[in-house]
């Protein structure tokens, strides 16, 4: 094999291994920002979520995706992919799919079924993202050959996972106490610190996301892979120095979890772009998102009245729209504020909207389906006790005292 | 023997510690608690603002023959004390009587 393909696939398998590693960070936010008598369960979701898309996104997801083209649709599915010579982007695109299919866990935590969430997670994971995955990414979908540009994934993934989350929230209904007489409560988190170990190890694997979406670093790769570097950076950056900013106005403190979310905005929504803006227009994405993070969480919580604890469908939904929309604006190469015109932002719109639309619908038949059939909630007793104790049978923290509420 | 209660506050738990040991007053019982008061605070998490009124504090329980009531009390009272709202309350009560385990010994004896 010649050097520059062995480089070429060595750094998207070490990319593949960082993006993995954001399944921690997920889990970690989630653990944070939710009671401790959840624990166990959000432990399962995630570990569950990553192990069945694994399988499933092999089994047939990867060639619904990347297979044959028909009808610039979808992929001439093949069962169990085994081509030799393409292991590693088998690896890299089944962390992808395993980020879109986590994204949903965080929004329903806390009182969905267990059972449920796992026939979730192998729909998301082998039907789902990869039809709109196809549309962007095959080469062939009806979106590429429209010039829709999602570089790493900021609709395709991102957004597929947070529109999900929303039907899916919504379906399942809010936690019991969190909306008292029409009007939202705080049901603060039991862990600041594994919330923002989490948003550090999402962080860090962003690093793999989105550089290693470059899928090669030979050559001019190189220096195309360090932009983005730097362009991820920056956007994490500006958005947690926004939504610092933003809370500390809004509420008189530097708000700790709002601002973690921040950090989270800013690499959805530098995602799609992280290739084609310059590192000033990545900061200004990244300030962008990291307002509108706050204002979404604060509409979807209240006005929406949708729960969603870890804030799953504004960080990677809402976000991951605007990303996606922000690049018709800031592409050195046809982006409104660079002389493009209109064009490309229009592109832009028609890929969120019709990946949005795909996510709601789909999701939205499968979990109708779900909760008219084996349901969607666990009983009033079990999520008052804790779902640790009736789906797992355990307590996460056994010496701390236990957590049932009798 | 009396029983000494004193509801203080976390961060006045250190110096009564120490004052209390000064008085050769070496053992004593304390945990959290968590009252419920008129203070309400409020706060905001992820843009929801809410009130709380639960009041975190620690619990000391010191069992002492009854000469060394008075000056034990005066100890807390003085450690204890920074003057704001919400510095916490003594509560004294007689105990009738009092085992050590290991020896049998009852009485004032058990305490030392």
């Amino acid at each position: 094999m010649e050097v520059n393909a062995v480089l070429d696939l060595m750094w998207i398998v070490v990319c593949g291994i960082l993006v993995f590693f954001m399944q921690a960070g997920f889990t970690l936010v989630e653990v944070g920002f939710t009671r401790a008598k959840n624990t166990g369960n959000i432990i399962m979701k995630n570990l569950m979520d990553l192990a069945i898309g694994s399988l499933g996104f092999w089994i047939i997801g990867y060639t619904i995706m990347y297979g044959e083209d028909v009808g610039s649709f979808i992929g001439v599915p093949e069962l169990f992919y085994s081509v030799q010579d393409d292991m590693h982007n088998l690896f890299f695109q089944t962390v992808f799919c395993a980020t879109a299919a986590t994204i949903v866990s965080g929004a329903i935590a806390e009182r969905t079924k267990f059972s449920t969430y796992l026939i979730f997670s192998l729909i998301i994971t082998t039907v789902i993202y990869p039809i709109s995955g196809h549309w962007v990414w095959q080469g062939e979908g009806w979106l590429t050959s429209l010039g829709f540009i999602d570089f790493a994934g900021s609709t395709v993934v991102h957004s597929v996972g947070g529109w999900a989350a929303l039907v899916a929230a919504t379906l399942v209904g809010p936690r019991i106490g969190k909306y008292v007489d029409g009007k939202s409560t705080a049901i603060p988190g039991h862990n600041m610190l594994y919330g923002a170990l989490g948003v550090f190890i999402l962080w860090l694997g962003w690093f793999g996301f989105n550089p290693g979406s470059e899928l090669a670093i030979s050559g001019d790769s190189a220096n195309n892979v360090a932009g983005i570097v730097i362009t991820t950076n920056l956007a994490a950056a500006a958005g947690a120095v926004t939504s610092l900013f933003v809370t500390w106005m809004k509420y008189g403190r530097a708000d700790v979890s709002m601002t973690l979310n921040g950090a989270l905005a800013g690499l959805v929504g530098i995602t799609a772009g992280c290739a084609a803006v310059t590192p000033g227009g990545a900061a200004i994405i990244g300030v962008i998102s990291g307002i509108v993070v706050v204002f979404s969480i604060e509409f979807i919580d209240q006005v929406l009245k949708v729960d969603d604890p870890v804030g799953a469908i504004s960080v990677h939904g809402v976000v991951g729209a605007v990303g996606t929309l922000c690049v018709g604006l800031f592409a050195t190469d046809g982006g409104l504020f660079y002389g493009g015109g209109f064009g490309q932002l229009g592109v832009q719109a028609i890929g969120v909207v019709a990946i949005g639309a795909w996510a709601m619908i789909t999701a939205f038949i499968v979990l109708f389906i779900l909760k008219k059939t084996i349901g969607l909630r666990v009983t009033e007793k079990e999520e008052l006790e804790g779902l640790d104790m009736h789906e797992h049978g355990i307590d996460s923290y056994p010496e701390f005292g236990s957590n049932l509420d009798k | 023997m009396k029983k000494i209660e004193a509801i203080i506050r976390k961060s006045k738990f250190d110096e009564v510690k120490k004052a209390l040991h000064e008085t050769d007053v070496n053992f004593f019982s304390y945990w959290d608690v968590t009252g419920v008061g008129n203070e309400k605070r409020g706060r905001v998490y992820r843009g929801v603002s809410y009130s709380t009124s639960d009041i975190q504090r620690r619990m000391i329980s010191v069992v002492v023959s009854d000469e060394f009531l008075e000056r034990t009390v005066k100890v807390i009272l003085e450690a204890a004390h920074t003057g704001s709202v919400g510095d916490g309350k003594v509560f004294v009560s007689t105990l009738e009587e009092a085992y050590r385990i290991r020896t049998k010994e009852s009485g004032g004896d058990s305490l030392i």
